[in-house]
């Protein structure tokens, strides 16, 4: 007989810990021929909330970070997804049912885009901000900052691809995030959650919740410690979509709208998958004796 | 501390210091060519609007300026009809240098009809003179200025050449005429065509503004102006050609705003409220600071969306700087706008005189101390002297509401991470300024206040080349420099 496997408890990410749901639901998932996977954790919206929390904490930090730091930790995220290549093409083709070259690719660019953001935390501040004249004896500098916490209702299709691809840019601008995995293909995102828990990115920076962007969607759009969020989850359910830019407009949140569809994530990326989590200080000082 | 340990005495004694009597220097209002009723501004002319009309007065005497034409939704269709014909004929087809031409064109009238900008916007406004007329104008003047050197080179922006289209763009009344250059300026210089709707008691200098346009031979339906009130404003921000909505204003307007536009491709700036920390240390240069904190709050009556309306002071040197920020306000002149002496005029209406007035009322019930300097207020017209409050705590509603008004709340801290917290302890975050002679210490707080503008060692500093916008709720996108061009050109989210 063959051996009986150990099988993953796939659960949460929060905090840098992985609890399962305080509401103790899980949801099966199956692979994409329908076969059943894992039951994942089903986060609740008091998941959310903690998770909420534990950016706000983690948040400050982590914008202290030097960007070349940032930019250390983000290519340390490539190295381990390269590293466990074979179980990301392993849950690519299990989620998205890919053959293996399509999966292998799909983990080729998941890498590739990790070190293209990797690189932009130590430049970003150089292209998008300005020394400005201003017709007066004063030193007048404007530099981008973080946004604080970025809520990511994230792609439901590109399961590791994707969810890098908006993960990602967050990272490297100095915010954190709490993103809601795809809900049909939630365990890419498990497990790029344990590769982030060794690669020295501080707990709280990511956190990762399980379940559906429809459910949990309107409590982090009206959140009120949530400084920005990210709509491409819900791309294709313009309903939906307009309903949580109404809640987000509650404290004002910088919405990254809901495309019509899914995105093609083999493109690459514009500046303002950054840029619209950035805020920019204008700093003025006189000059003189 | 001097402070008015029993919050009752609505004045104080005057302060020892020297005010001299100066006779009056009143500007001659014969350079204005008031009508009795003025139209919309559509499609290059001035046409009658289909709604009622409403009045706007000057707030220092309520004496009755002009009627103005309150713009129904079928004038501002009218007039968004006109700038997207405007801009698909013409505007978007224009090269940049000739768009250009046209922006310095109306940089020069501007400066040529300088005086008369001036005198308009204090008898519609109630600022001073001395400040329309050597702030905002210049200002006005400059964005343009600025602006139109950008229109030829947009493909340096970093955003692209394509503009949006129409931007429909809202106006508040504290800086009507330099707001209005903040909106126009950088949408045109992009290739965009807008619809204005100036602010409902000053509409005055839109108007002139038109005229101005018309001067300058700007094709028809580029600017149209239409006056109203918020049915004017929900009009245009809802109109289904509007591609762009540029606000200036309340905080509450705009979350109106951003939820009336969501599931739209429509893209939205947003220039909202404020409550700045106004932040003395210990070493701080005094006199400069106490300058600075005079300026912060007291310059345009505190109808400034970034006025550094609290105080936050170091406790080692509370005392010493209230003394001196008191004698200092016992020179403040506070008095007919058109006085070249004046220094704070006439609170913009009725309305906000009365929001004013609450407010301060509720400091007092609240246990702060209410200071005022002796001074005389005209006895017609809206009028609130200089005020200061002492022992001001965060949870006090004048310490946490945007007053807009020349009201002050001073807060006390021992350290740089106190004073950051209670800094950053608003959900407004629009600028917050920093007094010490420390430069890592400026560059420490500079870093860690969240507010999208800092003046160190200075305050309320305003310049066509540097972006101004804030934070949370304060809003969204910035106006002014080279981001100002994002606002309004396709690539404008990178």
């Amino acid at each position: 007989m063959s051996r009986v496997d150990v099988r993953k408890t796939y659960k949460l990410f929060i905090g840098g810990a992985f609890p399962r749901s305080e509401s103790g639901y899980s949801y099966a998932v199956n692979d994409a021929k329908g076969k059943f996977v894992a039951n994942a954790a089903l986060a609740s919206r008091k998941d959310a909330r903690d998770a909420v929390v534990a950016a706000r904490k983690a948040a400050g930090g982590w914008a202290a970070r030097t960007a070349y730091n940032r930019a250390q930790i983000l290519y340390r995220v490539a190295e381990l997804v390269e590293d466990r290549r074979p179980q990301f093409v392993a849950a690519v083709q299990q989620s998205e049912g890919l053959s293996a070259a399509r999966a292998n690719a799909a983990v080729d660019a998941s890498v590739d885009r990790l070190v293209w953001y990797a690189g932009w935390a130590d430049k970003l501040t150089q292209v998008v901000g300005n020394a400005n004249p201003v017709a007066g004896p004063f030193f007048n500098l404007t530099t981008p900052e973080p946004t604080g916490v970025v809520a990511v209702l994230g792609p439901q299709q590109s399961s590791l691809l994707g969810l890098v691809s908006v993960i990602a840019p967050v990272l490297t601008t100095g915010n954190v995030v709490v993103l809601v995995s795809s809900h049909d293909r939630p365990l890419p995102a498990v497990t790029f959650a344990e590769v982030l828990a060794t690669s020295d990115v501080p707990a709280g920076v990511v956190n990762v919740l399980t379940g559906s962007a429809a459910t949990l969607g309107p409590w982090l759009a009206s959140h009120m410690d949530v400084n920005a969020i990210d709509l491409v989850g819900v791309a294709g359910d313009p309903a939906l979509a307009t309903d949580l830019e109404v809640a987000a407009a509650d404290n004002l949140k910088r919405v990254r709208r809901a495309p019509a569809a899914e995105p093609d994530w083999t493109l690459t990326p514009r500046l303002d998958t950054m840029t619209d989590f950035l805020e920019l200080k204008t700093v003025w000082h006189p000059m003189g004796v | 501390m001097t402070t008015d340990p029993t919050g009752t005495a609505p004045t104080g004694t005057a302060p020892t210091s020297t005010v001299f009597e100066y006779a009056p220097a009143p500007e001659s209002r014969s350079i204005l060519d008031l009508k009795a009723s003025y139209g919309l501004f559509v499609d290059g002319e001035f046409v009658d609007g289909h709604g009622s009309s409403f009045k706007t007065i000057n707030p220092a005497t309520e004496e009755v300026l002009a009627e103005v034409a309150e713009a129904d939704d079928a004038d501002v269709d009218a007039a968004v009809r006109a700038a997207r014909r405007a801009h698909t004929r013409v505007w978007s087809r224009m090269s940049g240098s000739e768009r250009a031409k046209y922006l310095y064109r109306i940089a020069r009238i501007i400066q040529e009809r300088g005086r008369e900008l001036a005198v308009l916007e204090s008898l519609d406004n109630g600022k001073p003179i001395k400040e329309s007329r050597d702030v905002d104008v210049p200002i006005v003047a400059a964005h343009f200025f600025y602006y139109a050197g950008w229109a030829d080179k947009l493909e340096h922006s970093g955003y692209g050449t394509t503009p949006l289209g129409v931007a429909g763009q809202i106006i508040p009344w504290n800086f009507p005429l330099m707001m209005l250059a903040w909106k126009i300026a950088p949408a045109l210089a992009c290739g965009n065509t807008v619809v204005l709707k100036p602010a409902e008691t000053t509409p005055l200098t839109a108007l002139l503004f038109a005229e101005i346009c018309q001067q300058a031979d700007l094709p028809p339906g580029v600017v149209n102006i239409v006056t109203g009130a918020g049915g004017t404003g929900q009009a245009l921000v809802s109109h289904p050609d509007v591609d762009k909505v540029a606000f200036t204003g309340s905080t509450d307007v705009g979350k109106a705003i951003a939820r009336a536009v969501a599931g739209s491709t429509k893209r939205v700036t947003l220039e909202l409220g404020g409550k700045a920390a106004n932040i003395v240390f210990d070493d701080a240069p005094l006199d400069q600071a106490v300058e600075g904190i005079v300026d912060g709050i007291f310059f345009n009556q505190g109808h400034v969306c970034c006025a550094g309306s609290r105080l936050l002071v170091q406790e080692s040197i509370a005392e010493e700087l209230l003394a001196k920020l008191k004698t200092r306000m016992g020179t403040l002149r506070v008095g007919d706008p058109l006085d070249k002496n004046t220094d704070v005029g006439a609170i913009n209406s009725a309305e906000q005189l009365q929001r004013i007035r609450e407010l301060s009322q509720v400091g007092e019930d609240e246990g702060a101390g209410r200071w005022s300097p002796p001074c005389d207020l005209p006895e017609r017209g809206f009028w609130f002297p200089p005020t200061l409050f002492t022992g001001v705590t965060q949870a006090h509603r004048i310490a946490r509401e945007e007053i807009f008004g020349p009201v002050l709340s001073v807060l006390t801290f021992r350290t740089p991470s106190e004073a950051v917290e209670k800094a950053n302890n608003t959900p407004y975050g629009l600028s917050a300024g920093v007094w010490t002679e420390k430069g890592s210490l400026i560059l420490h707080m500079a870093g860690a206040l969240r507010a999208g503008v800092v003046w160190a060692n200075t305050f309320n500093k305003f310049d066509p080349t540097s972006p101004f916008g804030g934070y949370k709720e304060s809003g969204q996108g910035r106006e002014g420099g080279r981001h100002g061009l994002a606002a309004y050109l396709k690539g404008g989210d990178l």
